[in-house]
């Protein structure tokens, strides 16, 4: 897959990282204001799809970004699960039980595990959405050899 | 509020229709947006920034990823033809949608007007649950604590689908 | 209620494209079709008139809000939707590269 015109190749980095940043945004204040783990691991697999579409396939190690974001999907998962789990370590032995402090409704930290649920389920959907974008470029970069 | 929403709906219904019955695969793609922009402004219509959030990124990585196949391989319609099966298959059609459309006025009779929908099942999740849950935003409430299971499964089957995705397109297909 | 029946109508006309269509790339946007008719049927049910987006205000108190649970269902199929989309767009490309067409009769005939 070919990049695009030096005048995308400029713009596109400034853009892609604010939309990362808003991204980041988003899955932090998931529980203050509208948006979540769904909406910010979107946002971000946008600004990394924005990214490849600019500069092409060519600039990049294929084989190795998709090992590495199946990679990081794989973890964020793994870390939800221990996340859940571990609530049947403290308080009222229950799965999924909220057991950290809860804090001051409206403070940015509050709600106790919520926060951090968030944070992983965004790298989930992040690594999820980049790994099947991922292997569609490499199976068009493979057959048309 | 209904009447904005009918009107929106009907552009949605002509797009859906234009994009089944397109020449073009690109512009049949195409206008499936109309489908899914429009959905965004029915979010936000209805107080849903969360969901129109979601849909609006979604709606344009799926278009990213549909362009994508399109260009890759062809942007040809196959040419219809009306044979005999085809007629079969829209005649079975047509009864099948009579009969569902007759259901569907028989199962709105017992559904709230719009705009008078009565908190019957989600009380607890609305009353107190700032308190319980300590979140502001109820959705995200609903979704890590009430109902953790759901957003559990929901990742599982992400997870899936991008591992399929991966064992299709990796593997070397016998010639 | 002529909400609800265009919202049906909406349905119809991918179940319509579903059963009629024979290229799978028109397949997958009538699955779609029926996906976003349904997301749009469920946070129809859940809005209630004058209600607040689902966002307390601690400061303020009692409140209607617009009902949370259908919106944190629908949140999650979304996702789902665009994880079906491309799963079945990766089946559509890898059909094409062994049968050269999007047609589904032709790629039964060519069995094998």
């Amino acid at each position: 897959m070919e990049g695009m015109s030096t005048i995308v190749k400029r713009v596109t980095p400034l853009l892609a990282g604010l939309i990362f940043l808003y991204g980041i945004y988003i899955i932090l204040h998931g529980h203050l204001t509208p948006g979540g783990g769904f909406a910010g691991g979107a946002i971000i697999a946008g600004a990394f799809i924005l990214l490849i579409l600019a500069f092409g396939s060519s600039a990049l190690n294929l084989k190795k970004e998709v090992a590495g974001s199946s990679n990081t999907e794989s973890i964020a998962l793994l870390m939800v699960v221990v996340l859940a789990l571990m609530a049947l370590l403290f308080g009222t032995k229950v799965f999924f039980f909220n057991y950290l402090p809860k804090g001051e409704p409206g403070e940015l930290l509050s709600a106790g595990v919520i926060p951090l649920y968030n944070i992983f389920i965004g790298i989930e959907v992040a690594g999820a959405i980049l790994t099947i974008f991922l292997a569609l470029v490499i199976f068009k970069e493979e057959s048309s050899k | 509020m209904e009447l904005t929403i009918s009107i929106i709906l009907g552009f949605m219904i002509i797009g859906a229709i234009y994009a089944l019955h397109a020449k073009d695969l690109l512009s049949a793609v195409m206008a499936m947006g109309i489908v899914g922009y429009g959905l965004v402004i029915c979010f936000l219509l209805l107080k849903a920034p969360d969901l129109a959030i979601v849909q609006i990124v979604v709606e344009t990585i799926t278009l990213v990823i549909m362009v994508a196949v399109v260009l890759d391989s062809t942007r040809e319609e196959l040419a219809i033809t009306l044979d005999r099966r085809a007629i079969l298959q829209m005649i079975a059609g047509f009864i099948v949608f009579a009969g569902l459309f007759y259901f569907f006025i028989l199962a709105i009779e017992h559904l709230d007007p719009l705009g008078a929908h009565t908190l019957r099942m989600s009380e607890t999740y609305v009353n107190g649950a700032v308190e319980l849950t300590g979140s502001v935003n109820l959705v995200t409430g609903v979704l890590f604590d009430f109902r953790a299971y759901d957003t559990l499964g929901e990742a599982v089957i992400l997870y899936t689908a991008a591992l399929g995705v991966l064992t299709l397109l990796r593997i070397k297909g016998k010639k | 209620m002529t909400v609800y029946i265009l919202c049906f109508v909406l349905f119809l006309v991918g179940l319509y494209g579903l059963i009629t269509r024979r290229n799978l790339i028109k397949i997958a946007i009538s699955l779609s079709i029926m996906e976003f008719s349904i997301f749009l049927m469920l946070v129809l049910i859940g809005y209630i008139d004058n209600g607040l987006m689902p966002i307390v205000d601690p400061g303020l108190s009692a409140q209607v809000y617009v009902d949370p649970l259908p919106q944190a269902m629908v949140l999650t199929a979304i996702v789902i939707g665009l994880a079906t989309t491309a799963m079945l767009m990766a089946i559509a490309i890898r059909l094409y590269r062994k049968y050269k067409t999007f047609d589904i009769r032709e790629m039964k005939n060519l069995r094998g």
